[in-house]
């Protein structure tokens, strides 16, 4: 199936979306990875207000390569990071915040029982950074910069920003767990 | 291969003549600092952008045989962004990777400059005008440079050989497939454990280091030495035909069905490159250096034989 979801996300459009399935997201996205997730998660611990609003939010794993122009910030190229270095901040940040999407790549580990609660894992091509920066239209803030451009939570929009896979969906289906389960079987079998 | 008006496939013309103006002299294989820096900023952006062409026909070639629809999807979607960043000149992936080149330098060739500080200054001109994401951190710190170079960044590997030419390669290096890379020392009876070692490097791995992947092997040399004809073997050509072991850890790693990004699917590596070399008889390095599908590399060559 294929869908076009606009944010904020709801939790039944979440709930509809079986793992394999096709998705295309327009509204706002926000960028985030290692150092943002850090931060995201140090300031739930002393109970401070973000900056910003992740109900219902779509987090890109992504530390994109951005350029200051005279109009503002231009996109360059914003593909997504690997999202296993993010595995162990996840359940957390999930569980302090209502974020129903999680774009990146490769998968994650151990956090399919995290999501069960209205929240997907999209994967989006890796390296697909040119193909990303088109359909990103508009920089809409940027917060936190001091952790450097790459580690910054940007503030995007968005126009049927896909071909996303969803990878984990909110029934606890893991497509990358599957992969790998049959691969170190296969490695088993070959030793 | 590349249009007329692209400066590249006319720089070495421009670069031999333009020496010999500056120089007023026909025997010698000088360049200017300046030229030379020009063109090392003008090759990272062709190694940024575009992809040589064995690269993209290995991807043409998974995606054209690959079955499974979600990996299908996907490598049509990598074709996709390699038109776009080729036409419009920008980075093919945000991660711009850190600064690497490997450098042949030919013994009667005279730069007359500092060349290392010429790729430096290259470097931190590429990264403003390309532009690039500044990649390069203190490692304990974390604290960016700002503009791709630092301590042993950029990371040069000289070789000396005959001639009087000077061959630079780019090759920049992302870190998703990076840090999937492993090595071990193993016992020196252990030759036949080298194809498993391989195979469950790749299988942790999984789709992290975005797949289909080149993979370089390096067997023997040194801890370090392993490592590095690891990471040169991922410059081989990748319609070069695959022998021996290469082609039975090829055929075994896209066994694995992990596919493109670890969704499933028929290529997980586009190839297998291996190189060898002699080792202290009670040792054993085995390095596997792993790249994702942005196989970057261009090269550039100076001097020559006027």
């Amino acid at each position: 199936m294929e869908y076009h979801l606009k944010t904020p996300l709801k939790k039944e459009d979440i709930e509809k979306l079986n793992a394999g399935d096709i998705v295309y997201i327009s509204g706002e996205i926000l960028t985030a990875r290692d150092e943002a997730h850090a931060r995201i998660l140090e300031m739930e611990e002393k109970k401070e207000v973000l900056p910003f609003s992740l109900e219902g939010a779509v987090v890109y794993h992504c530390g994109p390569l951005m350029q200051q122009t005279e109009n503002g910030w231009k996109v360059v190229s914003a593909g997504p990071t690997t999202s296993g270095r993010m595995s162990k901040m996840t359940p957390p940040l999930l569980k302090a915040h209502e974020v129903r999407a999680i774009i990146g790549k490769g998968g994650m580990k151990d956090v399919a029982d995290a999501l069960k609660n209205g929240s997907v894992y999209l994967a989006y091509t890796g390296g697909c950074a040119a193909l990303a920066a088109e359909l990103i239209k508009e920089v809409k803030a940027v917060h936190w910069l001091d952790l450097g451009m790459p580690e910054a939570v940007w503030v995007l929009r968005v126009e049927e920003f896909g071909p996303l896979i969803v990878g984990i969906d909110a029934k606890g289906k893991d497509i990358f767990a599957e992969v790998r389960e049959k691969a170190q079987k296969q490695l088993e079998n070959q030793g | 291969m590349y249009p007329v008006q692209d400066i590249y496939s006319c720089l070495p013309f421009v670069l031999k003549n333009s020496s010999l103006l500056y120089n007023g002299d026909l025997l010698s294989t000088k360049i200017s600092r300046e030229s030379f820096i020009r063109s090392i900023a003008d090759l990272l952006r062709k190694t940024e952008t575009e992809l040589p062409d064995d690269v993209v026909n290995a991807i043409r070639k998974a995606e054209a045989a690959e079955e499974n629809q979600v990996a299908k999807f996907q490598l049509r979607a990598i074709l996709k962004n390699l038109e776009i960043a080729k036409k419009h000149r920008v980075p093919m992936c945000q991660d711009t990777g850190i600064m690497i080149f490997f450098a042949e330098i030919g013994s009667e060739f005279q730069p007359g400059f500092d060349l290392e500080a010429a790729i430096r200054e290259a470097v931190i001109l590429a990264t403003a005008e390309i532009p690039l994401r500044p990649n390069a951190v203190d490692p304990l710190t974390r604290k960016n440079s700002g503009n791709n170079t630092g301590v042993g960044i950029p990371d040069i590997h000289w070789k000396l050989v005959p001639g009087n030419q000077l061959k630079i390669t780019a090759a920049p290096k992302g870190a998703g497939s990076e840090n999937m890379s492993s090595l071990r020392m193993f016992n020196p009876t252990e030759t036949g454990s080298i194809k498993n070692f391989v195979l469950e490097t790749i299988v942790n791995a999984g789709g992290m280091p975005c797949p289909p992947l080149t993979i370089g092997v390096g067997i023997g040399g040194s801890f370090d030495a392993a490592a590095r004809l690891a990471k040169e073997s991922l410059l081989e050509p990748l319609d070069a035909p695959m022998e021996g072991l290469e082609r039975e850890i090829f055929e075994a790693v896209n066994a694995l069905g992990i596919g493109c990004m670890g969704l499933g699917g028929s290529t997980t590596a586009l190839a297998v490159h291996v190189k060898t070399a002699h080792c202290h008889t009670a040792s054993l390095p085995v390095a596997v250096n792993i790249q994702c599908w942005a196989n970057r590399h261009a090269s550039i060559v100076f001097g020559g034989d006027e």
